[in-house]
């Protein structure tokens, strides 16, 4: 299980976080939504440990990530895997050799092996026969598959999922969702997703939280999402341009 | 104002020279622990110095043939041409041959050094290093830098053996100094230490090349115009470093 206890970050004057609670249950799809900028990427980043919050406490199945050095932060890490918006495939390395990455670098498996479960993995993602590209010959929808099978290639507990479905057409944004639910599914994984796709968010999360103004306002399952009386929730819900969100910041 | 500016300069390069030092420790921190991945180090040994090897022999061959062009319309004022030999041979050991190395490293290596690290900043591939549990500075950065000490240093042989044979054809035989003499300076006043002091500089400048080049790109922030200010800064900032630590090392060692 995920707890943000009582976070907080600023950068600079610009507070991000302001007092953050949140917990993400185990073996479930939480989805986070808010605006753009509104700090959903940070809040992720918390998680993960790539960022350390200014007050406050990231547990990790009850460890306080916040206060391990950097080796003990690695093992937890080797629980997570993450999907970043733009994939972050490795550009100097062919799919294969990305989709090894993590293999090579935490296990002493034989090649073959590693092979088996890079093709076992990119299988699971609805490719084949792409071992041998390059990143930048893939569409963008691949990379995220790729990005996808690396995440997943050490069997991880956790996988986090920065704006997934970004820049794709409808379709493309339908197959990715499939694609995380059945990864959700069959890996049996904790899944945290940060999202402004309205359609999407509802398809594929067990739980939503709002994040507006450094807090989680409302988290519930969709249906409570979408019963929600909190006029923020509305609006965000609606997209209307009337309301307590306000389009143009003071 | 213009002390406030040049204040914000003074307090911006302390700022940035404490950072540097404070990866440099990291660097040294992360070489020591294991695993040692040695395919990493070889790769870049292979970038760095043997992609450089065509460059540095071109460089030190015409500034060999030029020291020596140059020496011989001066010494010949007073009829000592036969020092020209020595005097190329200790110019280059002790001093273009591992400068002007590390100066050609820093422009073909360095920079991309900044412009590769800088790029996997900006497209978050750093920062999926950190996700599945690698350290960018034990996967990226120290490969670069153990491979550029190392490998400075043998392109500054290079350098040198090509400078000291550059001189020799000019000097013996287009200019017709005669050749015993010309070699026989360059034995009697060459000594071993030359040759060592100046490997000493090129590892030095090695250093200085891949952490700043690393460093640069390390801290990219912004997209392509970032990468690109990485890369310009890295070079300038490398280069004058080089020289001005070639002063005090020289000042140091002889």
């Amino acid at each position: 299980m995920i707890q943000l206890i009582d976070v907080y970050k600023s950068f600079g004057q610009q507070k991000v976080l302001n007092g953050l609670n949140l917990e993400i249950e185990e073996g479930k799809t939480t989805v986070i939504i808010g605006r753009s900028g509104g700090g959903k990427s940070v809040l992720l980043k918390h998680i993960i440990g790539l960022l350390r919050p200014d007050r406050g406490q990231v547990l990790i199945d009850g460890v306080d990530i916040t206060k391990l050095n950097d080796r003990d932060l690695n093992e937890i890490r080797k629980k997570f895997g993450m999907l970043f918006q733009e994939a972050a495939l490795f550009d100097s390395m062919n799919v294969l050799d990305n989709v090894a990455f993590p293999l090579r670098e935490h296990t002493v498996m034989a090649e073959k092996e590693i092979r088996q479960i890079v093709t076992d993995r990119l299988n699971a993602v609805g490719l084949k026969g792409v071992e041998y590209k390059m990143p930048s010959d893939l569409s963008g929808g691949m990379r995220k598959r790729v990005g996808l099978a690396r995440a997943i290639a050490l069997r991880p507990q956790i996988v986090l999922f920065d704006e997934p479905t970004t820049g794709l057409d409808p379709v493309m944004t339908e197959a990715i969702n499939h694609l995380i639910m059945d990864t959700q599914k069959n890996f049996n994984l904790t899944c945290v997703v940060i999202s402004h796709d309205l359609q999407s968010i509802f398809k594929i999360g067990h739980k939503i939280a709002m994040l507006y103004n450094g807090n989680i306002i409302e988290c519930g399952t969709p249906e409570e999402i979408t019963a929600s009386t909190n006029p923020i929730m509305i609006q965000f819900l609606t997209g209307s341009i009337e309301g307590p969100i306000q389009v143009v910041e003071d | 104002m213009i002390l406030e500016r040049l204040g914000q300069i003074i307090l911006h390069g302390v700022e940035e020279t404490g950072s540097i030092i404070l990866m440099f420790i990291s660097v040294v921190s992360w070489a020591v622990r294991r695993p040692m991945k040695i395919g990493n180090i070889v790769k870049q040994m292979e970038f760095v110095g043997v992609r450089s090897i065509f460059v540095v022999l071109l460089v030190g061959l015409f500034t060999g043939m030029v020291m020596a062009l140059q020496g011989y319309h001066g010494f010949r004022m007073f009829g000592a041409e036969s020092m020209v030999g020595a005097t190329v041979a200790l110019g280059m050991t002790r001093e273009l041959g591992p400068v002007l190395t590390s100066l050609m490293v820093t422009a073909r290596a360095g920079s991309a050094m900044a412009a590769e690290i800088g790029t996997m900043k900006v497209t978050e591939q750093v920062d999926a290093l950190y996700v599945m549990a690698v350290n960018p500075i034990k996967y990226l950065i120290v490969p670069r830098v153990i491979a550029s000490i190392l490998m400075v240093p043998l392109l500054s042989v290079i350098s040198d053996f090509v400078g000291i044979l550059g001189g020799y054809f000019v000097g013996v035989h287009i200019l017709h100094i005669n050749e015993g003499t010309f070699v026989k300076n360059i034995t009697r006043l060459v000594d071993l230490n030359d040759i060592y002091n100046g490997l000493i500089k090129a590892a030095c400048f090695g250093l200085i090349l891949s952490l700043i080049g690393c460093y640069k790109g390390f801290n990219t922030r912004g997209g392509a115009e970032g990468v690109g200010k990485a890369t310009t800064e890295a070079v300038v900032l490398s280069s004058v470093t080089i020289l001005v630590s070639d002063y005090f090392l020289t000042a140091i060692m002889f």
